[in-house]
């Protein structure tokens, strides 16, 4: 059985956009390697954005202790299908955790784009069946770009955690993430209000 | 009558306010697991894997709550990847404590295999890592390890050695 959506296929960088429009409150935003975080840095830098640069994998368990550290802070993960299939366990970890601040945005394309587009093995998966499997029932996928802002919406307005999956086409990132790790690093904690610092930043 | 060593960790952790404590459990840190969570000052919680906890304890210290990740050397060995690209590129001191299996009357072939990696593994990620062996030696190096890692923003690793805890023995092979 194929996994049975409906989804329009939508580019991710429209999607980045649309998010950090959002985002009026300084929420977190936690970028998963690769193409996922290029499009969160081009969609424009904020000071409350972390681009994982490795690690592949850990945009959601990053997310998930911001979000723990700073209970009245919004933190969203943005991960790539990828990414998630190799670290899907922490799907469990956060239902059982159940961060009410915590909203996890999944990228799928059904592709490693970056590697030059060779197929994931999860064609017959499902993410949001996976993530409702493990226990949060706040997941859906996203039908269109009106309906990705509606779901973005009701992340920032309730409760979660939620889960919001979005299907993609196969345009390339706009441009990529400026790799100087400490420095990502070192805004970022200064975003977060964990760091204060005479040196300009 | 001294403390026992988990009793030690449980105060110098709470002394250095590290608070969430990301696990995947191990026999040896029974004790300590069990006194985590019957503190409240301490948010223990297990993880499906050693990775997600490195992930969640780098989150966190960014955001400002420190943490710890409690593992087994097999979890270690799992860890050579994202310790290179998330807190040695970052920057970030993520702390681990790891119960040394494998050595010193280890009966399971996999955990002495495994145990072979950790020493070379972190030395290649040139990461602070240090042995206790003995209860008397055992608040100074956690206490020191931990402020350290804090102050230079830099990971770092305690290995609780079966000469501490007396590890996980069998005294004969067992035969089904």
């Amino acid at each position: 059985m194929i996994a049975a959506h409906n989804a329009k296929r939508m580019y991710r960088f429209d999607l980045m956009q649309r998010l950090v429009a959002r985002l009026e409150h300084e929420e977190a935003v936690i970028g998963g390697i690769g193409n996922t975080n290029f499009d969160l840095w081009s969609a424009g830098h904020r000071p409350q954005n972390f681009y994982m640069l490795g690690s592949m994998g850990l945009a959601v368990p990053i997310a998930l202790g911001v979000a723990l550290a700073q209970p009245n802070r919004k933190v969203f993960a943005v991960e790539g299908d990828g990414s998630l299939l190799m670290q899907l366990g922490c799907l469990a970890t956060v239902a059982t955790l159940g961060p009410k601040n915590l909203a996890i945005l999944v990228m799928d394309n059904g592709v490693y784009q970056i590697t030059g587009g060779q197929q994931t093995p999860a064609a017959r998966a499902d993410f949001v069946a996976i993530a409702q499997g493990c226990g949060l029932s706040h997941a859906a996928w996203a039908a269109d770009e009106t309906d990705f802002e509606r779901q973005v919406g009701h992340c920032l307005e309730t409760d979660g955690p939620h889960v919001i999956a979005v299907k993609l086409d196969d345009q390339p990132p706009v441009s990529q993430t400026e790799r100087d790790p400490p420095q990502i690093r070192d805004r970022f904690m200064r975003g977060m209000g964990a760091k204060r610092s005479k040196l300009p930043g | 009558m001294d403390r026992p060593w988990w009793r030690i960790a449980v105060d110098v952790l709470k002394a250095n306010e590290v608070h969430l404590i990301p696990y995947v459990p191990d026999n040896v840190l029974k004790p300590l697991i069990a006194a985590l969570h019957e503190d409240p000052f301490f948010h223990a919680f297990t993880v499906a894997r050693e990775e997600e906890a490195v992930g969640i304890v780098a989150g966190a210290w960014m955001a400002g709550t420190k943490g710890l990740v409690l593992m087994q050397t097999s979890g270690f060995a799992t860890l050579a990847n994202v310790l290179a690209s998330l807190p040695c590129a970052f920057q970030i001191p993520v702390l681990m404590m790891i119960s040394e299996r494998g050595t010193m009357g280890e009966f399971n072939l996999g955990q002495a295999a495994v145990w072979r990696t950790m020493r070379p593994t972190l030395e290649a990620l040139a990461m602070e890592h240090h042995v206790v062996t003995r209860l008397d030696e055992c608040e100074f190096i956690f206490d020191r390890t931990i402020r350290q890692a804090h102050l230079t923003q830099m990971p770092a690793a305690i290995i609780l050695s079966p000469l501490l805890t007396g590890g996980k023995a069998v005294t004969r092979q067992v035969v089904a």
